[in-house]
């Protein structure tokens, strides 16, 4: 925790699309331009109206209580559905009618809220898949074990293990995924997220499930993600802790719509929120 | 054994197949050398070979790429007659035998990938029970189309005819496919049982080298989980459509081995229940593990022919066997004594108490 106490609240400066961002990144392009963002299921809107900007190496934070739209607005970023109305530009990039894969080509990797390993394979060959769009070689060089293939494997193998390595988990690389426990196969997400080398990293509930020390590490970690890789994080989380700790923008959204967005201390003192969602006597932080 | 400790387990399950397999031929060629194996066995050495290939094939697509496919005959029919009809064709350009045979199995894998990739297209846009019962629907058309076609070459070049057989050979033409007579092998038998062990081994190569290889990772990450698959950047249709077709490349190749080992065959020796047949093996020796189809797809090609003591009763103790060995293979008692024999004795499937520990940290 010494560094979270330590850590002053960044200054979020205006831009022209009316959102803010950390002042360091003025001026650099966004990462993230969502204007009138909009999904409905059938005669349920479940999105509505979602304007957000993310800087360049913002971690931003969107939260609000259960069933507010949160985790389709993650889905809409990666194109798990299609959005009914609105744009959203990745690094400047219209991501109009691209799908989940080309997204993240364009820079967009994620997590999920309920894990999705691939349990069978061990801890390496997850974050090798991770790598799959980074480390290239034909199936061919593959199947007759040309001279590429061992190079290009070597490649994998060293990269593997320096992913790995941010979360100290190299010692785990052999064991099964599946088998790992739970705070584990987190972490593994997101480093199997990070191998694929986005600009902007999802995570959905990072936190959920784990004890406040594996909390308190887990915030350390996120930090040192974004200054190693100088790279914008977006979370969705439940814990106040670690939103408030770490997050430079939030943005709160309750039946699908932004109802506030600003810095840690606006939003504790926000009094739609504090009514919405952080309950309307007891103040959390 | 020290060595073989510290390889990958992947690495480790590859080398134990290849080196079964070697040594089920060599143990054979010796007492083929000597004291001989019986007719009845020597007869059935290349079907074994052909259908090791085929469960070892097919085990790629159900296995390894988790799509249960029930039309896996029918690219076994297109290697066969694509490459038998080649091999005739080339009787008097090619002399050489194992040359022949070579070039015709090359044939019938690449007309059986290219048959692969084009069902693969619309059939993968399917799932599960869906997709397994659209496949079966293409094995049969594979079928029906080869019983009505009609090729033969003469002086003229090729000559091809559908449904009747309008095909007007020359003095000296071959009728290279003759509708429902199927492929008649004009020369000598060119398949060898050597020859059926080298597809075995080059089967085997091709399907570990691609699992243990990047593509192949994609392939299994499609399988088990598609939407963490496409968050990474796989495009899960590309995968799935690259194990599709060369399975069905392994299989056209093993179709062609069959079928230059018999005198004549019709479309009919391929049909569902070959499919079937064949994912019987493929389910009886693990999903996803090849040794378990080479065993499964030798021992139950060999069982019909060992139980014509029983004669009328023969099939009916067939299916009794398959039923005890099925029971017998899901028993969690017996899988893990297999487990551990293959294992050397070491449960690798989780962490270590300590390791456990330590990343819960």
């Amino acid at each position: 925790m010494s560094r979270l106490e330590r850590k002053s609240e960044t200054k979020m400066v205006p831009v022209p699309s009316h959102s803010i961002v950390p002042e360091r990144d003025v001026n650099k392009a966004p990462i993230l331009e969502c204007s009138h963002l909009g999904i409905d299921f059938g005669g349920l809107t479940a999105v509505n109206d979602f304007n957000l900007t993310v800087g360049r190496t913002e971690i931003a934070g969107l939260i609000g209580p259960n069933g507010a739209g949160k985790t389709t607005v993650f889905n809409l970023l990666t194109k798990v559905y299609q959005p009914t109305r609105g744009t959203i530009l990745v690094d400047g990039k219209d991501t109009h009618g691209m799908n989940t894969v080309q997204v993240n080509r364009a820079g967009i990797a994620r997590t999920f809220q309920n894990i999705r390993l691939f349990d069978k394979l061990s801890v390496e060959d997850n974050v090798k898949i991770g790598l799959h769009n980074q480390i290239k070689y034909p199936m061919w060089s593959g199947i007759f074990r040309l001279p590429g293939y061992w190079k290009k494997e070597k490649l994998a193998h060293e990269s593997a293990m320096e992913l790995l390595h941010i979360f100290g988990m190299e010692d785990l690389a052999n064991h099964r995924a599946g088998s790992l426990p739970y705070g584990a196969q987190r972490r593994l997400e997101i480093v199997r997220a990070l191998a694929s080398n986005p600009s902007l990293l999802l995570l959905d509930e990072p936190a959920a499930g784990m004890n406040p020390s594996e909390t308190a590490d887990l915030m350390e970690n996120i930090l040192k993600i974004r200054d190693t890789f100088h790279i914008a994080i977006m979370l969705i989380e439940h814990d106040m802790s670690l939103v408030m700790g770490i997050c430079e923008g939030i943005c709160v959204l309750n039946f699908g719509e932004i109802i506030a967005k600003g810095t840690p201390s606006e939003i504790q003192n926000n009094p739609k929120v504090i009514e919405a969602y952080l309950g309307s006597q007891k103040k959390e932080g | 054994m020290t060595k073989l400790r510290h390889m990958k387990k992947s690495t480790r399950t590859s080398f134990f197949t290849y080196g079964l397999v070697i040594v089920a031929f060599l143990i054979i060629q010796i007492l083929r050398g000597t004291v001989g194996i019986g007719s009845l066995l020597e007869g059935q050495l290349i079907p074994i070979c052909a259908y090791i290939v085929m469960a070892v094939s097919l085990n790629l697509v159900v296995g390894i790429s988790g799509e249960l496919s029930l039309g896996h005959a029918g690219f076994m029919s297109v290697g066969a007659f694509a490459g038998c009809a080649m091999a005739n064709g080339l009787q008097n350009l090619v002399p050489s035998e194992p040359l022949r045979l070579v070039i015709a199995i090359l044939f019938g894998a690449l007309m059986a990938a290219l048959a692969g990739f084009l069902i693969g297209i619309p059939v993968l846009r399917l799932n599960g029970d869906y997709l397994a019962i659209v496949t079966l629907a293409f094995g049969e058309i594979i079928k029906t189309i080869l019983t009505n076609l009609y090729i033969g070459v003469d002086a003229n070049g090729l000559q091809a005819s559908f449904v009747n057989d309008t095909t007007d050979l020359a003095e000296g033409g071959i009728a290279l496919i003759k509708g429902p007579m199927g492929v008649s092998n004009t020369s000598a038998r060119i398949s060898t049982f050597v020859a059926g062990f080298i597809l075995v081994m080059v089967a085997l190569i091709v399907v570990f080298n691609l699992v243990n290889s990047r593509a192949g990772r994609a392939i299994m990450a499609t399988r088990d989980n598609r939407i963490a698959a496409e968050s990474v950047g796989i495009s899960v249709t590309k995968y799935k459509l690259m194990a599709f077709t060369v399975s069905a490349a392994l299989a056209g190749a093993a179709g062609t081995l069959y079928g230059c080992s018999q005198i004549t065959f019709s479309a009919n020796k391929f049909d569902f229940n070959t499919s079937i047949l064949i994912l019987v093996f493929v389910v009886l020796g693990g999903l996803g593990n090849m040794w378990g189809s080479v065993i499964a797809a030798t021992a139950l090609t060999i069982l019909p022919e060992a139980l014509r003591q029983f004669s009328d009763y023969r099939m009916l103790v067939y299916a009794i066997v398959l039923i005890l060995v099925m029971l017998a293979t899901n028993s969690p008692a017996i899988r893990s004594f297999f487990l551990r024999i293959v294992r050397g004795g070491r449960n690798e499937d989780g962490p270590s108490r300590s390791a456990k520990k330590e990343a819960a940290k």
